[in-house]
């Protein structure tokens, strides 16, 4: 429909384009060198080193070789095959059934307007950085025979693993996709309506076709987490559902057999690249330009009486409900229970002491402000580095080169999701005590912490921010320059003013992240400073009821904490000045 | 730290990577301990300064001002890194031997000590005037450590549970095989978690390296349970933990029954079965590569000094090493030791560790 126009603008920023000072060449390059010098250091270099060591084996003689043969021994088990099987079939199923549950979701949460909306966004985060071990304990609860779920007969089966995953994964769809389907200008569907479109014609042939990207880009999130779920499988499924990552973790930390580590991670890389290329290729496939208003004018008042509102928000319901306000409410419920089992607050008056028989070496308030002071460094860092990565990722140029570039860059940053925390944190003891030749032992000087989880946020930061700005109708840059803005200004009027909305949900979920990380964070030696995750793993691994009960009060506070955040962030959101799209 | 960091962080989003990496210098740089002469006796006489790093597993804690008081009586600075569990702080240690994490390390326990001590990982040393009694736990192979504390994993039962039942608990190891225990055991994953390695290794030693996979094939058969880790088992399984479990018998520790103990403090609801017990005895030691070894040799005496050693109950609830310090009174009640634990050599399981976790599994798991 606009070839013309097409035509017209190559016209025109050939022009503009002529017209482009060196510096910004530079400047481009700084954009994109800056993540990938920090993704090289802190992740591609400590993980390529320790599988490199489990491919070298001593020689004898005090030198090493490159010994290959683990390939064969690992892969002629056939425990690997049923391993890499059930990774493949657990992260697939959960991926499909969190999107298929997230996009109902997605529209009652954004695109409906009711009373205690905010709220229920900020509940289904929670799970998302509730540590495993305190929600598979509260899972295996509702699942033994005796528990409210037994009759179900879940008990160590895939099912549970499968209910887990999309427990900790839902909020991703629903905040992914809901964040793009609320700038979606809901005008297309109501002149597809018009025509005469049945609502599941419109939705079908306009919005979700729109939405695609975004729901590509939560779907790739997902998958990765659920290939790299670690905790939860094993306490919810045993040893029999074990996956690629769960092997890692044993082989490496339990037997510090590197070479076969070395031989799973590099399985896990496969099926992590794959998952990737299927991921960019059905984004592409729908990627352009979307019509995306400016505030929330596409939500509408929630009206039960249509189809359109009353499916959405009863499927809503029964997930947000059955699935997170239920294992939830157990939660709170018991920490509000005394020792003796009566109500009490005990629980939360003891989180200012160290717990029964000194459990602790500080405080859980202790533990508290250790958690924030460190998730405010990774998110300044997460956001940095991640918001380079969008804005170089969010260009297309029209070489073919630059395209790929472009393209592999991003998939590039999906990475840390999707490798296991053991080898980046064992990589990270053998490559950063004295990084880059600087007589510098970070890794025990406690930056370390925040830089390693900021790595981890940076995907989700890029994967937040990258459908909006990719959204942009590239004619609005070129408009600009036309005009005669220059590319400085071009990219702080439009590219800035668009990404900024999106920054908060950004913030929220770097924030978040760092909040409930502990996979990685507990394979550092880190200084004195022990976090939420930390302290509430220290007590549940301790016995007496006062420290069960202090467990589960930490993590309550850990859950509202999150919550506050997540609707604090989206509260930030820069929507002024957006009037004009 | 915290004003440091920050501008670090500044700089770092400003200029890029390398300032930022400058800025959080932190003051021990790597190893050069070749060129160090090493002394075999006490440091005590020589002058000590500077900064000696603690690498310890995340239960390290001591009483408030312990450790201060060492370092304005020594004028050394103590830094303390907590590594993750026991496991993975001996394979920190192994993968870092070239540049060591610290000077000194506590927390290594004999499970997992021969690896790192046949990687040689550690300087020996072993402090002067050590009670006979910390020596006597010092095993072959494992000599240049010093032994610290000790503990025992053992089972432990619900009593309450079975005085309702009317059933007389289980003895020792024998019993668990016996019908009228079926359905009532829940252990951890020997695999996956440190107990769980443990009581495996007190079967080896009960049922000798022949015998021990057919009793687990017999306690798989009696209905035993299997989870990951220990929260899980003890809080989700157990019966003892009031949280709804429904398997009276359970694999803890020795002093677990002390957590239990009622309101009015007259006994316990639970109790440790004392002859299944595996002992683990926690080592400290010098890190081979350390820069500052006299400091390094001064915080391993001090680990072992009366004052440590008397402090260990109440802040890692662990038995001191040295068994001529002083006990509080409610542990002979509550969190008694096994006079016979099980026992297998630290040489022994550092060779046979994977084949012995991965025979069980085949047996158990399937």
């Amino acid at each position: 429909m606009d070839g013309h126009g097409h035509r017209l603008t190559h016209v025109a920023t050939g022009s503009a384009l002529r017209r482009r000072p060196r510096w910004a060449w530079l400047g481009w390059g700084l954009a994109a060198g800056v993540p990938l010098v920090f993704l090289a250091v802190f992740f591609g270099w400590p993980v390529v080193a320790l599988v490199v060591q489990g491919f070298f084996a001593d020689d004898g003689v005090g030198g090493r070789v490159l010994d290959l043969s683990g390939f064969a021994e690992v892969l002629s088990q056939p425990r690997t095959w049923r391993v890499i099987g059930q990774t493949l079939a657990q992260a697939t199923v959960g991926t499909l059934l969190s999107v298929l549950l997230g996009l109902p979701g997605a529209y009652l949460l954004y695109r409906c307007r009711f009373p205690g909306r905010t709220l229920a966004r900020g509940l289904v985060t929670v799970p998302f950085v509730l540590p495993t071990v305190v929600v598979g304990v509260a899972f295996r609860h509702l699942f033994t025979p005796s528990g409210p779920l037994g009759w179900l007969g879940w008990e160590e089966s895939f099912a549970a693993v499968v209910v887990a995953l999309v427990f900790f994964n839902y909020s991703v769809v629903v905040r992914t996709v809901g964040g793009l389907w609320e700038r979606l200008d809901p005008r297309a569907e109501q002149a597809a309506r018009a025509l005469g479109a049945t609502p599941w014609r419109a939705f079908r042939t306009v919005t979700l076709p729109a939405l695609g990207p975004a729901i590509a880009s939560a779907a790739s999130v997902v998958f990765l987490f659920c290939s790299t779920a670690f905790g939860v499988v094993l306490v919810l499924g045993g040893m029999r559902y074990g996956t690629i990552e769960t092997e890692i973790w044993i082989r490496t930390t339990q037997f510090l057999d590197l070479r076969a580590a070395a031989v799973l991670s590099v399985l896990q890389l496969v099926v992590v690249v794959a998952a990737l290329l299927v991921s960019a290729r059905l984004r592409t496939r729908r990627e352009r330009a979307l019509q995306l208003t400016g505030e929330r004018s596409g939500a509408h008042p929630l009206d039960l009486r249509t189809v359109r509102d009353a499916l959405p928000a009863a499927v809503t319901a029964v997930v947000v409900a059955g699935l997170i306000a239920f294992p939830l409410a157990g939660l709170l419920l018991r920490s509000l229970r005394g020792p003796d089992g009566a109500w009490s607050l005990a629980n939360y008056v003891a989180l200012g002491t160290t717990g029964g028989r000194n459990a602790l070496s500080v405080t859980v308030w202790e533990a508290t402000a250790n958690s924030l002071r460190i998730a405010t460094l990774a998110t300044v860092i997460a956001v940095v580095v991640g918001g380079l990565v969008v804005l170089v990722v969010s260009r297309r140029p029209r070489q073919r080169g630059l395209r790929r570039a472009v393209g592999g860059l991003d998939a590039v940053f999906m990475l840390p999701l999707g490798v296991s925390a053991v080898t980046v944190g064992f990589g990270f003891l053998i490559t950063l005590d004295r990084p880059l030749g600087f007589d510098v032992d970070l890794r025990t000087s406690g930056l370390l912490v925040p830089i390693a989880q900021a790595v981890v946020a940076i995907p989700l930061v890029v994967r937040t921010m990258l459908p909006v700005l990719r959204a942009i109708d590239p004619r609005l840059r070129e408009a600009a320059a036309v005009l005669g803005a220059r590319p400085g200004r071009v990219l702080a009027s439009i590219d800035l003013a668009l990404a900024a909305r999106s920054l908060g949900l950004a913030v929220g979920f770097a924030f978040a992240v760092s909040l409930g990380e502990f996979g990685a964070t507990s394979f550092l030696a880190r200084p004195d400073a022990a976090t939420l995750p930390v302290v509430i793993f220290r007590l549940i691994g301790q016995p007496g009821a006062e420290n069960y009960g202090m467990a589960l009060a930490a993590s309550v506070v850990l859950a509202v904490l999150t919550a506050t955040v997540m609707m604090v962030a989206e509260r930030m959101r820069g929507d002024t000045g957006g009037g004009e799209f | 730290m915290n004003i440091r960091t920050r501008r670090a962080l500044a700089t770092f989003a400003l200029v890029g990577l390398v300032p930022a990496l400058a800025a959080c210098s932190s003051s021990d740089a790597p190893g050069t301990a070749e060129d160090t002469p090493v002394p075999a006796e006490s440091p005590a006489a020589t002058e000590l300064s500077g900064t000696v790093t603690l690498v310890t597993h995340d239960s390290f804690a001591l009483s408030d001002g312990l450790l201060e008081s060492f370092e304005s009586e020594t004028g050394l600075d103590v830094e303390h890194v907590a590594a993750g569990d026991a496991g993975t702080l001996v394979n920190q240690l192994v993968l870092t031997q070239g540049s060591p994490l610290g000077d000194v390390v506590y927390g290594v326990d004999n499970t997992f000590a021969s690896r790192a001590a046949d990687a040689g990982v550690f300087e020996p040393y072993t402090p002067a005037d050590l009670d006979a009694s910390v020596g006597a736990q010092t095993e072959e192979g494992l000599e240049g450590l010093t032994a610290i504390d000790r503990g025992d994993v053992c089972l432990n039962v619900d009593t309450v549970w079975f005085e309702d039942a009317g059933l007389e608990p289980p003895a020792g190891l024998e019993d668990l095989t016996d019908p009228a225990y079926a359905d009532l055991t829940v252990v951890t994953n020997p695999a996956t978690s440190s107990p769980g390695f443990a009581f495996l290794l007190a079967t080896v030693s009960a049922f000798g390296e022949d015998g021990w996979q057919d009793y687990w094939a017999e306690l798989a058969d009696n209905g035993l349970r299997v989870t990951d880790g220990w929260s899980d088992a003890y809080y989700v399984d157990f019966s003892g933990a009031g949280e709804g479990g429904e398997r009276p018998i359970v694999l803890s520790y020795a002093t677990s029954p002390a957590f239990t103990v009622t309101e009015d403090g007259s006994g316990s609801t639970t109790a440790a079965l004392l002859d299944t017990c595996f002992r683990q005895v926690e080592y400290a030691g010098v890190l081979a590569g350390t820069d500052n070894p006299d400091g390094a040799r001064a915080l391993v005496d001090f680990l072992a000094s009366e004052q440590v050693q008397a402090d260990i109950p109440e802040n890692m609830y662990m038995y001191p090493a040295d068994e001529t310090v002083e006990l509080p009174a409610e542990w002979e009640q509550f969190a008694p030791l096994a006079e016979n634990p099980y026992e297998v050599p630290a040489q022994e399981i550092a060779e046979h560790r994977d084949e012995w976790i991965q025979q069980w599994t085949a047996t158990v798991i399937g």
